[in-house]
């Protein structure tokens, strides 16, 4: 356009120096990293886009023993089933449930621990405090399920012998659908806060110090200091990571709900990945469920990538 | 500063909450030390809560005279090994090229590496894949389908990033190629990303229970995650009980709890130590989230 603006190409030639340095010199300078990247290209491509070719068997035939391409198409047929089955829409509300009470009592619950390990002055209490709390994210939910159900159990487990102690009576955490609610919930903030304080931790680091002392020397008390320092200090990191969980509202893993459940409460535990799991593989409804986890990605992404938008449009005006 | 008399008792009650977690995760732990330490009678009785009672290591004992959990310790430890070089030869191949912004097509790779993040097949497709591959009830399917996660990669190149690049191009200049500025420079700079990335591959492999589940039947290629799972629904409890013959329902109990302290201590005794570097592997992870 007008002059003393470099055209797109002109500065692609400047940024690669003084020597011009074609792209087939660079070719042959790099050749090395290409063979370091066959491995890598190689595995996403098998085990991450060839799997997608299998997708085609929501729109197909229930049939595994035909190849793939021989099978004949059904249309819409599996998704029509799929919406029209009660299990899948059980499966699809419990999804939301649980994710929904895990944000609510999960996502604060990272926020208050992190402030308090903040408020800490005893140095070293702090360090042991959050080597402990970290734990838990190292564990397997196999392994959490071994620990919660001994603890729980119903007449021999520690927290039962206590409340007997104690004069009350016992509670089975495992067995009503309310309780077993409660104690999935439990779980998983009981996993996951001490790791997800780091995030924090790390945010109010960046606070200015300045500030915590201006207060001070103004009188505000703990309260005052978190309510108007700590809390605006760390908002922007809040609202971004608020946001980008709400992306994972249809997500959720299959292990911890499958490991977790039992069939007095199937009602409640069963959530999209594990109906996929037993009408899926245990009872070989392959079309089917290929077709639920198909809605399940497509929805998801939406909602990742819906997140991720209003993520960058708030993200821009919290850090005002 | 001076502290007032209400802040230091506030400081009291703060220390006081973070007892109380330090408890709530520690005592779990504790009880089914307990547990795997007393004996069979104690265990029925509801004898046991914190201490062991009647101090007895006949349930260790069971566990490693128990050919089917010595072959699942020994099968784990060799996946998670296994797991640990290939995931970070994998990582480092992909992660190391794409820090040279001028390599033509790297747009385009990271592409590829990305979509994966936010797109999947679905686990019924993998499956599929895998059952038409073959690879059902082959112990690499336990390697091979997660060795790389994007995750991981994105955390290795930030790193990379860090360094200097005046260090790269002055082994460019001086005729040094890739593979030496990557043996010679980067790696050697790399001590703490490698040991997150080994952390983290290790306790996933370790921890891994899904992809056994779905992948294997056979029984020789149990995790210790889905030997364990089994066990504690008792399934295999029972099984083996008969099999080998410890029949009392106490000792039974006993060995579940200390099956659960195998899965458990490997972890416990390595991550404490690499806390100052996994730390910093977190927040770069939740930022470029």
């Amino acid at each position: 356009m007008s002059s003393g603006v470099l055209t797109k190409r002109q500065q692609n030639r400047l940024d690669k120096g003084v020597s011009g340095t074609s792209k087939w010199t660079l070719v042959k300078r790099y050749w090395v990293l290409y063979v370091m990247l066959i491995l890598p290209m190689a595995y996403f491509v098998i085990f991450r886009y060839l799997p997608m070719e299998y997708l085609a068997m929501a729109f197909k035939e229930n049939n595994i023993i035909k190849p793939l391409w021989e099978v004949p198409w059904v249309g819409l047929k599996n998704f029509e089933r799929a919406f029209g089955d009660r299990d899948f829409w059980n499966a699809l509300r419990n999804t939301f449930m649980l994710n929904i009470l895990d944000i609510g009592f999960g996502f604060p619950a990272p926020i208050i621990l992190a402030i308090i390990l903040n408020e800490l002055v005893f140095k070293r209490f702090k360090r042991v405090t959050q080597t402990i709390a970290y734990m838990p994210h190292f564990l397997s939910w196999v392994i959490i399920y071994g620990l919660a159900m001994r603890l729980f159990a119903p007449t021999d487990g520690l927290v039962n012998i206590l409340m007997n102690r104690a004069g009350y009576e016992s509670i089975s955490f495992f067995d009503k659908p309310n309780n077993w609610v409660a104690t999935y919930v439990f779980l998983g903030i009981w996993q996951s806060v001490g790791w997800n304080t780091i995030i924090y931790l790390a945010a109010i680091t960046n606070i200015n110090p300045e500030l915590y002392e201006a207060a001070a020397v103004d009188g505000a008390g703990r309260l005052r200091r978190i309510w108007h320092i700590t809390l605006p200090g760390i908002k922007p990191t809040i609202v971004v990571l608020l946001i980008l969980t709400m992306g994972g509202l249809i997500g959720g893993g299959f292990e911890r709900p499958w490991v977790l459940r039992n069939p007095m409460v199937y009602d409640v535990a069963t959530v999209l990945p594990v109906y996929v799991y037993t009408k899926g593989l245990l009872n070989y409804q392959f079309s089917l469920t290929t077709a639920v986890g198909m809605f399940q990605s497509v929805v998801g992404l939406f909602f990742v990538l819906g997140a991720n938008f209003f993520a960058r449009k708030v993200g821009e005006r919290g850090l005002w | 500063m001076r502290r007032t008399k209400a802040e230091k008792i506030g400081d009291w009650i703060l220390v006081l909450i973070c007892t109380g977690m330090i408890l709530i995760c520690v005592l779990p732990i504790v009880n089914i030390a307990s547990r795997s330490l007393s004996s069979g009678d104690a265990l029925i009785n509801n004898r046991v809560l914190l201490w062991p009672v009647e101090f007895s290591l006949e349930a260790y004992g069971t566990v490693f005279q128990s050919q089917r959990y010595v072959d699942s310790l020994i099968f784990t430890a060799w996946l998670t090994v296994a797991g640990v070089v290939l995931s970070l030869i994998m990582t480092t191949l992909c992660a190391f090229p794409l820090i040279f912004d001028n390599l033509p097509g790297k747009k385009f790779f990271n592409t590829v590496a990305l979509i994966t993040m936010y797109f999947g097949a679905g686990s019924i497709p993998t499956y599929l894949l895998i059952r038409n591959m073959g690879l059902l009830n082959n112990p690499l399917v336990l390697l091979l389908p997660y060795c790389l996660s994007v995750f991981n990669m994105i955390l290795m190149r930030s790193f990379f990033y860090g360094i200097p690049q005046s260090l790269r191009e002055a082994a460019e200049i001086d005729g040094a190629g890739p593979l030496r500025i990557l043996t010679k420079i980067y790696l050697p700079l790399s001590v703490p990303v490698i040991a997150t990335l080994s952390l983290f591959y290790a306790v996933g492999r370790w921890n891994g229970y899904t992809d056994a589940l779905w992948f294997i039947d056979d029984r020789k290629y149990y995790p210790i995650q889905l030997l364990l799972y089994y066990l504690l629904n008792n399934a295999a409890a029972l099984e083996t009980a008969q099999q080998e013959g410890f029949t009392p329902p106490g000792v039974a109990e006993a060995v579940k709890s200390a099956t659960v302290m195998f899965a458990t201590v490997p972890i416990l005794l390595v991550y404490p130590w690499l806390q100052k570097y996994f730390i910093a592997g977190a927040q770069l992870g939740a930022v470029k989230e």
